[in-house]
């Protein structure tokens, strides 16, 4: 397959200019003006972005044991046309990904679908967050990031631990900042707003001192640690000065948490409960801020399924979490509209880096996200356009569930077309 | 606003003259309880579905009774009978119930927001929350003005009607207890302060709400001295049902702390009103002697539920102007 996408807007590492890539038998064969076409599939892309596709590092495809809200197959179509080229698959599943064989049927299971899935691999087994999964089994098998995701590792015993065994490994640790016995019971985020609703508070409390502690846990056992849907703003400095001081720590935000906050639980509407919760306006805008001048590596969808009979329940009773990877690009531009560098940064430079799926990483799968958008590289490509109107419409998803909390929202900006290894597999709206 | 013709899911952000239409309108009711015939057609024909998902014996009485002297038929689910307990959710018992064909359903739920739910599932029906989690108890907070304001006027000679809202204005109101968990705080502070009156909250540091912010009153200092400076106290009770018992180390140190003890209350004015929603934790929140006394209402309190929630019913069901 030839594909010529006819002046767009290349978005480098740095920099952006306006130009014809030419790809060709998986990768890029030319950036350049006014490339020759003959042969080939042409794609208009004159007032889009052309960029490297979207890496999500925390995506929920509930496969195997909740096929009833997503599949990967049926996750890595929302994903395609939500822009991303490759998906982190979280351990989080029945049973968990905790094992070689487990993780082997993930990663077989993705190599099936229109993108590229990558697996986190829990780091206790079962994520029982007592003793360590076969992290180094599975990092031979090319797992680059290893977390219990869902909840965080508690005991911080076990952590050290697991920090010890996982830096000679080469492999990152990634862990859901919230202590269980802070945030016990809690449904929303403690503050004025859960007070006046008579709902049980998560404080910021619960996430900032395990962050705290995981940094002082880092301090001591060297390695790598990244940190998960961080949403206060004070997470965001505590990494921030971790990473000044020099330690290899990376943070990721969630678009729910820089698009939404904790006024929407208002209206009791589960579709809005979330762990780490939503937060203060004003936690909002630091996390905005902090998109803006560079101070997060990544945003990740934390896309997650529900079945929509549970998002009926009452507030209480209701699972946590919300669907992502169809909306993450348009919500993300709501902050990075005139910065096409920033918003590929931190929806696939920084990710990719993350989760080691650059082509300098030499992953087993020969995955290479992230890159440059030159001659030579892997094409896995996005094309968007940054000023298109739509709306969100939870009955018009690929992902099986619809608990969207965006239903109806205008969004401002569209993805056109997802190219995964020189392959179109999203055309304006149509998986290929 | 008005509950004409609406929900009636939250006293917050309810006006005065809302809640005086309430009083008013319960107090024409209070006549029909006195009659041997207690029953006027008012809600002929109409369907009541009374769904309680928690243990009430109370308000579900109340609001059953209230429905039946209006003339009202009540479909009535209690959580132990019904599909509820074999994994129905409650979006489909609601559309179950719905679909019998009913006017209006008073839900009590364990979980905060249910009745907002539920007006969402079924929004051609009239949801009357009777108390949802630890969010509102809006019926228990109409009565309770309704019982001050009808003391009160006694008092003065008067009709409660006949004084409006003038009673309530400089009101010194002291609640005292687990506010945190408490769906009747909630409700009362809402209505006491929409009609003027000041409230003030004594409770131990882990029994008041997280984060007051927004919130229309003051945290007492000094216990003994907000009683003595109180016109009326409201008591609440001691939720050890929703785990209160870690908040505090011990009942018998809360009682010694922020208990109606009989030391505390031989100090009070003799005027001074005393309300608990009930059940009461006799020798915890309150002493049984001081239960007894005059100047203490729960009776009176259970009494006024009925033309209260007769109220309700008629001006959300029968009140809107295209039904009248």
């Amino acid at each position: 397959m030839t594909l010529l996408l006819r002046g767009g807007t290349v978005v480098g590492p740095t920099a952006t200019h306006i130009a014809d890539v030419l790809i060709r038998d998986g990768r890029i064969a030319a950036v350049g003006q006014n490339l020759d076409a003959t042969g080939a599939e042409i794609i208009d892309a004159s007032g889009c972005w052309v960029g490297p596709a979207l890496v999500d590092i925390h995506t929920h495809l509930r496969e195997p044991g909740r096929e009833e809200a997503e599949t990967i197959e049926s996750g890595a179509n929302a994903g395609v046309l939500g822009g991303y080229g490759a998906l982190v698959a979280m351990p989080n599943t029945e049973p968990a990904l905790d094992n070689v064989a487990l993780v082997s049927y993930v990663l077989a299971q993705g190599a099936k679908t229109r993108l590229d899935v990558a697996v986190a691999g829990a780091i206790t087994v079962g994520r029982q967050g007592e003793s360590l999964a076969p992290i180094a089994e599975m990092a031979a098998l090319g797992v680059r990031l290893f977390t219990d995701d869902g909840t965080g590792v508690q005991n911080p015993a076990v952590m050290r631990r697991a920090l010890q065994y996982a830096a000679p490994l080469g492999v990152r640790l990634a862990q859901h900042c919230e202590d269980e016995a802070l945030a016990a019971g809690g449904v929303m985020n403690e503050g004025a707003v859960s007070a006046r609703l008579g709902l049980v508070g998560r404080p910021a409390l619960a996430e900032e001192l395990m962050v705290m502690r995981d940094i002082e846990l880092l301090r001591t056992t060297g390695g790598r640690l990244h940190f998960l849907h961080l949403s206060t703003a004070r997470s965001l400095a505590l990494v921030q000065a971790a990473k000044a001081q020099g330690l290899d720590v990376t943070s990721e935000i969630a678009p729910h948490h820089f698009i939404l906050s904790e006024e929407s639980c208002e209206g009791f509407d589960a579709h809005f409960k979330v762990h780490p919760p939503l937060r203060t306006p004003s936690d909002v805008l630091a996390l905005r801020a902090a998109l803006l001048d560079g101070g997060v590596d990544a945003v990740a969808t934390d896309h997650a399924p529900h079945a929509p009979e549970l998002k009926d329940l009452p507030f209480d009773e209701a699972p946590a979490g919300m669907l992502g990877l169809e909306h993450a690009a348009a919500l993300t531009l709501e902050v990075l509209r005139d910065d096409p560098v920033a918003f590929f940064q931190v929806l696939s430079r920084g990710p990719a880096r993350i989760a080691q799926l650059r082509a300098i990483d030499n992953a087993p799968d020969g995955s290479a996200h992230g890159g440059d958008v030159v001659a030579g590289e892997v094409a896995n490509l996005v094309v968007l356009d940054p000023h298109e109107r739509w709306h969100v419409d939870k009955n018009a998803l690929a992902s099986r569930a619809t608990n969207t909390p965006y239903h109806g929202r205008e969004l401002h900006g569209k993805v056109r077309a997802t190219i995964v290894r020189g392959r179109l597999v999203m055309n304006e709206g149509e998986l290929q | 606003m008005s509950f004409r013709g609406h929900n009636v899911l939250t006293l917050e952000g309810v006006d005065a003259s809302s809640i005086l239409e309430v009083l008013d309108t319960a107090e024409s009711f209070v006549e029909v309880n006195q009659r041997t015939i207690k029953k006027v057609p008012a809600l002929k024909g109409r369907v009541v579905a009374s769904l309680f998902f928690e243990e009430s014996t109370r308000t579900r009485l109340s609001f059953e009774t209230a429905a039946k002297r209006l003339g009202a038929d009540v479909v009535s689910l209690a959580v132990a009978s019904s599909s509820v307990k074999k994994g129905e959710s409650l979006r489909d018992t609601i559309a179950t119930v719905d679909a019998l064909g009913i006017d209006a359903v008073v839900l009590r739920h364990k979980s905060s927001g249910a009745a907002v739910q539920v007006s969402r599932f079924v929004p051609h029906v009239r949801v009357i929350n009777g108390g949802d989690g630890l969010h509102q108890h809006p019926t228990q907070g109409l009565l309770d003005v309704f019982t001050v304001r009808q003391i009160l006027a006694n008092r003065a000679g008067a009709l409660g009607s006949e004084t409006g809202g003038e009673l309530f204005k400089g009101l010194k109101v002291l609640i005292v207890g687990d506010i945190r968990h408490s769906r009747v705080a909630r409700s009362d502070i809402a209505a006491y302060t929409a009609l003027g009156a000041e409230v003030r909250v004594a409770a131990p540091g882990t029994l008041l709400p997280s984060d007051l912010t927004g919130w229309p009153v003051t945290v007492v200092e000094n216990f003994e001295e907000a009683l003595a400076w109180a016109d009326v106290i409201g008591l609440l009770r001691l939720q050890q049902e929703r785990g209160t018992g870690a908040f505090v180390p011990s009942l018998s140190e809360f009682t010694a702390t922020f208990g109606l003890t009989t030391e505390r209350a031989a100090v009070l004015d003799p005027t001074t009103i005393i309300l608990h929603p009930g059940p009461m934790n006799r020798g915890v929140e309150i002493d049984s002697l001081v239960a007894d006394r005059d100047n203490a209402f729960m009776t009176r309190q259970v009494t006024n539920g009925v033309p209260v929630r007769m109220a309700v019913l008629y001006l959300s069901i029968a009140g809107s102007k295209e039904l009248a």
